[in-house]
């Protein structure tokens, strides 16, 4: 299809706001996390890079960083092994059920947040007696699971399942087969997915908020409660500043992974 | 199906669904059955009495009709947002932009998933703030008063927050459409404008449909935007919230609308193809 010159600037210029429209509020934050001045008022008041030593120096970012990362580590692999197994039998087989099974893999994302809190922080209490770390793990693994499931799902309709049929012609057992022909066609798949369902878990509030039990705090809880103390607010769009700062390197990873061929494109 | 294929499949799904009906579909049947009781007025704790009573008072309190109204209202116009910015802004980047920009103009759409939700939240706080805020300042010379903080406010936040989860399906469903498609409709005489109106837009409805469970799922439940960004204003997130620790039973109640709204919404959609292009 030919474009006008000027469809093409009208669809340029659009995107263009729309970059700006994205790019102002982090742009806000990091500018921010420079301010000298106490309070995060604008516009700022001279350049300081304090917040940015002092956000080195807290205790609590440390570890409220180091609790996300264990916490995203743990639910993205159980999340994997999950929406792997159940990709597997949703795009390969037909059976009875499978279209409620689907529908049941779209669910924890489709129903928003807060009832999936609720209604987890219910059972946890009344059933399991009490919030802990592990309450955090399960509900983040719900709702990557369904991500990893998503991601995998679309890898495995696109490559088919005739090279697994062709491998087990060709003698190999259903393990073998996983492993030297499945394995490397999902592998970027998995990858992907797994990038996507840690950066969920770990900016994940509502759900944390109504699952972590005392004393766990993720990353997200603790912006949560120091984003409205005057003192602390400034600390606080450092800890942004930088993790957007650090974000590159994943986008960096995933967007090398895409680049990938899987030998079947 | 041969017997074994079905042994395969038990294996293969077996842990997954356990997983999924013991943590989730269990947690939200109980929930559900929560609704249905009451509590004691003096301890707040539930008491195992059936009742249709938390039904009958969110469905005839109009103050509760009225967080639903808003609260639909905030999520279609979200949605409509997302959708009106997500669809020249992913043509762009996925038929016009050159092939190697492409990966670079989507990676700059997703850098704002890895930024924390709440720091954003905060900074459309600073941008609103009225007065001072730097919407404010940037209007001024204008001669335009900043909107503040109110519904319009949590509007644009959300629709901020959402937008890379409407662009992302939309971009992909573009970048697979053959170009064959489009040459053959311009080699039939179609303008560029009856061929997006024609040929594009019926494909990517899919799409379209996906990025607004998200957008849609999202905004309903959100609580926390509309209390930092909100000023007055309250969604039914917010009633669910405020009424949990007090009277779980009703929080249940509330939490059914939203529940209702995605399912009749999902069975709908259901038949599109759009579950596949989530």
């Amino acid at each position: 299809m030919q474009l006008s010159k000027r469809s093409r600037w009208t669809f340029g210029s659009v995107t263009v706001l729309g970059f700006i429209f994205i790019y102002l509020p982090l742009a806000v934050v990091v500018i921010n996390s420079f301010n000298s001045s106490n309070s995060l008022s604008w516009p700022p008041k001279g350049f300081s890079t304090k917040w940015w030593v002092k956000m080195f120096l807290n205790e609590g970012v440390r570890s409220a960083v180091a609790t996300s990362v264990v916490l995203a580590l743990i639910a993205t692999t159980i999340a994997l092994i999950l929406g792997t197994l159940a990709a597997a039998a949703l795009t390969r087989y037909d059976f009875f059920g499978k279209q409620t099974i689907s529908l049941m893999f779209v669910l924890p994302i489709a129903l928003p947040g807060i009832v999936t809190g609720i209604a987890l922080n219910n059972v946890f209490t009344s059933v399991l007696g009490g919030l802990s770390f592990f309450t955090v793990v399960a509900g983040h693994a719900t709702f990557c699971t369904v991500v990893a499931f998503n991601n995998v799902a679309a890898r495995f309709r696109r490559i088919g399942y005739s090279l697994d049929e062709a491998s087990a012609d060709l003698g190999a057992g259903k393990w073998l087969t996983f492993r030297l022909v499945t394995l490397p066609l999902i592998r970027t798949s998995l990858l992907a997915a797994g990038l996507l369902s840690f950066a969920l878990s770990f900016d994940e509030i509502i759900v944390t908020t109504f699952t972590a039990g005392a004393g766990v705090q993720p990353l997200p809880i603790w912006i949560y409660e120091n984003l409205f103390r005057p003192t602390q607010a400034p600390i606080v769009s450092a800890v942004a500043a930088a993790l957007i700062l650090i974000s590159i390197i994943p986008i960096y990873i995933a967007q090398r992974l895409s680049n990938t061929h899987t030998g079947l494109e | 199906m041969s017997s074994r294929q079905n042994k395969s499949v038990v294996k293969l799904i077996a842990l997954p669904v356990t997983w999924l009906v013991a943590v989730y579909f269990g947690a939200l049947a109980l929930l559900f059955t929560t609704a249905f009781f009451t509590i004691d007025s003096f301890t707040n704790q539930v008491i195992y009495v059936f009742t249709f009573d938390n039904f009958v008072d969110v469905f005839t309190d109009s103050a509760y009709f009225k967080s639903t109204v808003r609260t639909l209202g905030v999520a279609i116009s979200v949605t409509i947002l997302c959708v009106l910015i997500a669809l020249p802004m992913s043509f762009y980047m996925a038929r016009i932009a050159s092939k190697s920009s492409r990966n670079v103009l989507i990676a700059l759409v997703l850098t704002p998933l890895w930024a924390s939700y709440l720091v954003k939240v905060y900074s459309w706080r600073t941008m609103f703030t009225p007065e001072t805020g730097v919407l404010a300042s940037i209007l001024r010379p204008l001669g335009i008063p900043s909107p503040g903080y109110g519904l319009f406010a949590v509007v644009i936040t959300l629709t901020y927050l959402w937008l890379p989860y409407m662009i992302l399906p939309i971009y992909a469903g573009l970048e697979r459409l053959p170009t064959s498609l489009l040459d053959a409709s311009s080699d039939l005489g179609a303008s560029t404008r009856q061929t997006l109106q024609s040929v594009v837009l019926p494909i990517l409805k899919p799409a379209v449909i996906a990025g607004s469970i998200f957008t849609f799922s999202l905004s309903l439940g959100d609580y926390i935007t509309v209390q930092i960004v909100g000023g007055k204003s309250q969604m039914l997130g917010n009633v669910v919230y405020q009424n949990f620790e007090l009277n779980l039973p009703f929080a249940a109640a509330v939490a059914f609308i939203p529940v209702i709204i995605m399912v009749v919404y999902l069975s709908t959609v259901r038949r599109s193809g759009a579950l596949e292009s989530l």
